[in-house]
C-alpha cells in the first residue's frame, strides 16, 4: 500500500516539476559558461538583453574543467539542462559532427557572419557549417618585461626563436631576488600544461600521431622538445613549476616574478592593467618562438556559444547568441569599460577600428591568431585538425594522462625517456581501444 | 510470539523498504555489469537507445593490460595502508591521553573529534591552499622561519601529502572507537599489575593493547572499506598526478576524461572484486578476534 502511495506521490511531484519547468520555459534560457573575466562581464550586461527582448537569462557559471565535464555529460546523455553552452574549439567540430548542436545558419543579415575571423570560423565549423559563434578568440604569444631586458642589454625580436628565449631567460634570471627568467605552464591537464608542451613540440617538428594514427612519442623530435623545455625551466623557471597553470603564472607575472611568460593572448589585457599588475607599464609582446622549422609554438582557441540540439527554445537562444557576439556588444563594452577590455579575437572589424588599433597588444594578438593554422599544425603531415589538441573525442583523456607523465618529469620524479615511453604506451593503448589502429 | 498473520503483515510492511534498498543497489550494479561487456563511447554517438554492441571480455582485458592499472592498485594499497598505520598508532596514543583526567577534557575531546565533521572536499582545499601551498601556505612560512626552502608538497611528496590529509580526517574516528574501548578496561586489573611492579610499557603491551585488539580490528575494517574509495582528496589536490592515481581515480578518468563507459565499468567491476577480497580477508580476522 505504502508502495502505491509512494508511487502516486512521486508521480504527482514529477508532474508539478515538469509543469513548473514548462511554464518557466516561455521566457527563460539557461546558459552554462566558464568563470573567466570576459564572461563574468557579459553577465553584468544581460539585463539590457532582457529589456530589449523580454527573454530572461539564467547563468550557470563553472570553472573550466567542471564546465567541460558538466556540458559533456549533459550533451552525451541528452540531458537538456542548458539552452546555450559555452564550449571551445575542441568540442565544437566533434559535437557538430555527431549532430548534437543546432547549426547556426539562421543568423541574421545584420549580424554579418563574414566578419568573424576566418581562423575562428574554420575552427568552429564542421563540413563548412558553423556550429558555434565565437565570443572571444585567442592565440599565444611572448609577454616580456621591457625594463629587465633593457637592464640585461638585450632586445627581444618580434619573432624570436627558442634560442633567443633561452638567452633572454638566462640574462633576466635572478633567483636570489625571486625573479625568474621564464614562467611556463607545467600543470597536468590537457588544456593546461598539455596544451603548452604540444605547441612547443610542434615547433620542434614533433607531432602526436603519424598518418596511420601511431603515437609519435618514440621519435627524437619529442625527446628534443621535452628535454629543451625541462632544461629551460629547471635552470631559469620558478620553483614548483610542475603545478603552475595559467592562473598561477598570471599572478607570478603580475607580481613581477617573471622575466617572460608565454601564454594566451587574452592575458595581455590583465598584465597591462595597472589595477592588478605591478609591472603594467613595462610589458612588451612578441610572437611565440619557433625553431627555424616553419612552425611557431602558438595555439588557437575560442570560447564560443552553441545551442544543444535537444533544446526547446532554439530561437531565443539564437537571439541571445547574436546579441552576445555582435559588433554592438563589443561597442557596448568599449563604451563602458574602455577598448582594452572588449572581448578580443573574434571579429575582423574590431582590428580595423582605429581606437582598438591604439591598444598596445592588439596588433600582436591579431598577428598571432593569423600565424596559427589548425588544419596544418605540424612540420610533418598529420591526419588530424587542431594545434594544441587533436580534434578526436579520445584526445582529452589521452592528453590528460600524457601531461601527468610529463609533470612527473618537471617534478623530478622520472626521466624524460621514461615519461616518453609511458606516454607512447598509454597513447597507443587508448587509440587501439578506440579502434584507430 | 507473533502469529502467522502478524508475520506476513510485517513482511508486507517491510517490503517497500527492502525493494527500494535492493533496487538502489542492484540497478546500478547490473547496469555496470552490462556496460562492462559492451562498447559504450558516448562521444562517438553510442547510446542506450541505439543499443550497445556486445564485446565480451575485451574491456576487462584492456583495463588489466593498461600500463596504469598496476601502479594504480599499488597507489591504492599504499594510501590505504599508510592511513591505517597512522590512524591506528596515533589513535591508540590519543585515546590513552584523552582517557586521563585533566582540566578541559570535554572541550579537548570535541576538538579532537571535529575534523571528522569537515567535508572531504573542504578539508582537501584547506590543506592545499592554506597549509601546503609552497608560496602562501602555513608550512611554507614555517619552513622559511627556520631558513629552509619551502617544499612543494603536492608535487614532491604527493602520496605522503594525501596520506597526511586523509589521516587527519580519519584519526578522530579511530580515536573515538579506541577511547570507548579503553574506558571499558578494568581499572583494578591495571592497579594490580602496577602493585606487582609491572613497568608502564609492560602494562601497555600485556594489558591495554590486548584489550584494544577487538576495537582495532573494527577500526581497520571500517576504515578500509571507506578508504578504498577516497576520491575528493585526490581530485582537489593532485588530480591523480605524481603517483596518486588510485584505482577509483583511474576509473573516474576512464569514464569522465576518456568518455569510455565500457572500460570504466570493467574497472568498476575489478574494484568491487578487490574490495571483496579485502573484506573477506578482514572479516576472517575480525571473526577470529571476536571468537576469543
Amino acid at each position: 500500500m505504502s508502495c502505491m502511495t509512494a508511487l502516486r506521490a512521486s508521480a504527482a511531484l514529477a508532474l508539478c516539476v515538469s509543469a513548473g519547468a514548462a511554464m518557466a520555459q516561455d521566457t527563460t534560457i539557461t546558459i552554462a559558461t566558464v568563470n573567466n573575466g570576459d564572461m563574468i562581464r557579459m553577465q553584468g550586461y544581460t539585463d539590457l538583453f532582457t529589456e530589449q527582448t523580454g527573454i530572461n537569462v539564467e547563468w550557470v557559471t563553472l570553472e573550466e574543467n567542471v564546465l567541460r565535464q558538466r556540458v559533456t555529460t549533459d550533451i552525451t546523455t541528452n540531458g537538456g539542462q542548458f539552452d546555450i553552452m559555452t564550449i571551445g574549439m575542441y568540442e565544437t567540430p566533434i559535437w557538430g559532427a555527431n549532430g548534437w548542436l543546432v547549426p547556426l545558419d539562421g543568423l541574421s543579415e545584420a549580424y554579418d557572419v563574414d566578419d568573424i575571423l576566418p581562423a575562428m570560423r574554420g575552427g568552429l565549423s564542421h563540413d563548412g557549417t558553423l556550429y558555434a559563434a565565437p565570443f572571444y578568440g585567442e592565440s599565444s604569444m611572448v609577454m616580456y618585461r621591457t625594463d629587465l631586458m633593457e637592464a640585461a642589454g638585450l632586445e627581444m625580436p618580434t619573432a624570436p626563436t627558442w634560442d633567443d628565449i633561452r638567452a633572454a631567460a638566462a640574462a633576466m634570471n635572478d633567483p636570489a631576488n625571486e625573479v625568474y627568467g621564464v614562467c611556463l605552464r607545467g600543470k597536468p591537464g590537457w588544456g593546461e600544461g598539455g596544451a603548452f608542451i604540444t605547441v612547443t613540440a610542434n615547433s620542434f617538428g614533433a607531432r602526436w600521431f603519424d598518418e596511420e594514427w601511431n603515437a609519435q612519442f618514440d621519435q627524437p623530435e619529442w625527446e628534443e622538445a621535452l628535454t629543451f623545455f625541462v632544461d629551460l625551466m629547471n635552470n631559469y623557471g620558478p620553483p614548483g613549476y610542475a603545478t603552475n597553470g595559467f592562473n598561477e603564472n598570471l599572478s607570478l607575472f603580475q607580481q613581477g616574478r617573471c622575466g617572460m611568460w608565454i601564454d594566451a593572448t587574452v592575458a595581455a589585457s590583465f598584465v597591462t592593467n595597472p589595477n592588478d599588475s605591478t609591472v603594467a607599464d613595462s610589458v612588451g609582446f612578441a610572437l611565440a618562438p619557433d625553431n627555424g622549422l616553419g612552425k611557431r609554438s602558438n595555439w588557437l582557441w575560442a570560447w564560443a556559444l552553441a545551442i544543444p540540439a535537444g533544446t526547446q527554445q532554439a530561437d531565443a537562444a539564437l537571439q541571445f547568441i547574436e546579441w552576445a557576439t555582435s559588433r554592438e556588444y563589443i561597442e557596448l563594452v568599449a563604451e563602458n569599460e574602455g577598448w582594452a577590455n572588449v572581448p578580443p579575437g573574434a571579429r575582423t572589424s574590431l582590428y580595423e577600428t582605429p581606437e582598438y588599433q591604439a591598444v598596445p597588444f592588439a596588433q600582436m594578438t591579431l598577428d598571432s591568431i593569423l600565424a596559427a593554422d589548425p588544419t596544418n599544425p605540424t612540420v610533418d603531415p598529420v591526419p588530424y585538425v587542431g594545434i594544441q589538441f587533436v580534434a578526436i573525442p579520445e584526445f582529452a583523456g589521452i592528453a590528460t594522462e600524457v601531461s601527468q607523465e610529463f609533470a612527473e618529469v618537471y617534478a623530478g620524479q622520472q626521466t624524460v625517456q621514461e615519461a616518453l615511453a609511458n606516454a607512447q604506451a598509454l597513447t597507443n593503448d587508448a587509440m587501439e581501444a578506440a579502434g584507430y589502429r | 510470539m507473533a502469529t502467522q498473520h502478524a508475520r506476513s503483515a510485517a513482511r508486507l510492511m517491510m517490503a517497500p523498504a527492502v525493494i527500494l534498498l535492493l533496487g538502489w543497489m542492484l540497478v546500478p550494479l547490473t547496469m555496470t555489469l552490462w556496460f562492462s561487456f559492451t562498447r559504450y563511447l558516448p562521444m562517438r554517438g553510442d547510446s542506450i537507445e541505439n543499443g550497445l554492441p556486445w564485446v565480451g571480455f575485451e574491456n576487462y582485458v584492456r583495463f588489466l593490460g593498461s600500463s596504469s592499472f598496476w601502479p594504480s592498485v599499488q597507489a591504492t594499497l599504499l594510501i590505504v595502508g599508510g592511513v591505517l598505520v597512522i590512524t591506528v598508532i596515533l589513535g591508540v596514543l590519543l585515546a590513552i591521553l584523552l582517557d586521563q583526567p585533566f582540566w578541559g577534557q570535554g572541550i579537548v575531546r570535541i576538538l579532537v573529534i571535529a575534523p571528522f565533521f569537515v567535508m572531504p572536499t573542504v578539508s582537501a582545499l584547506v590543506w592545499k591552499n592554506m597549509m601546503m601551498d609552497p608560496v602562501n601556505g602555513m608550512l611554507a612560512h614555517l619552513w622559511r622561519l627556520f631558513g629552509l626552502t619551502p617544499v612543494s608538497w603536492l608535487s614532491d611528496a604527493s602520496v605522503q601529502s594525501i596520506i597526511l590529509i586523509v589521516s587527519w580526517q580519519w584519526l578522530p574516528f579511530a580515536t573515538l572507537i579506541l577511547l570507548t574501548a579503553i574506558q571499558s578496561l578494568d581499572r583494578e586489573q591495571l592497579e594490580a599489575a602496577e602493585m606487582d611492579g609491572a613497568p608502564v610499557m609492560a602494562r601497555f603491551w600485556h594489558i591495554v593493547l590486548p584489550h584494544l585488539g577487538r576495537a582495532i580490528t573494527i577500526v581497520v575494517l571500517i576504515q578500509t572499506i571507506f578508504l578504498l574509495s577516497i576520491f575528493a582528496e585526490i581530485f582537489v589536490t593532485t588530480g591523480g598526478s605524481f603517483g596518486t592515481r588510485t584505482l577509483t581515480y583511474l576509473i573516474f578518468q576512464r569514464v569522465v576524461d576518456s568518455q569510455n563507459i565500457g572500460l570504466g565499468s570493467a574497472g568498476g567491476v575489478y574494484a568491487i572484486i578487490l574490495a571483496n577480497i579485502v573484506a573477506i580477508f578482514l572479516m576472517r580476522i575480525v571473526g577470529k578476534n571476536l571468537d576469543r
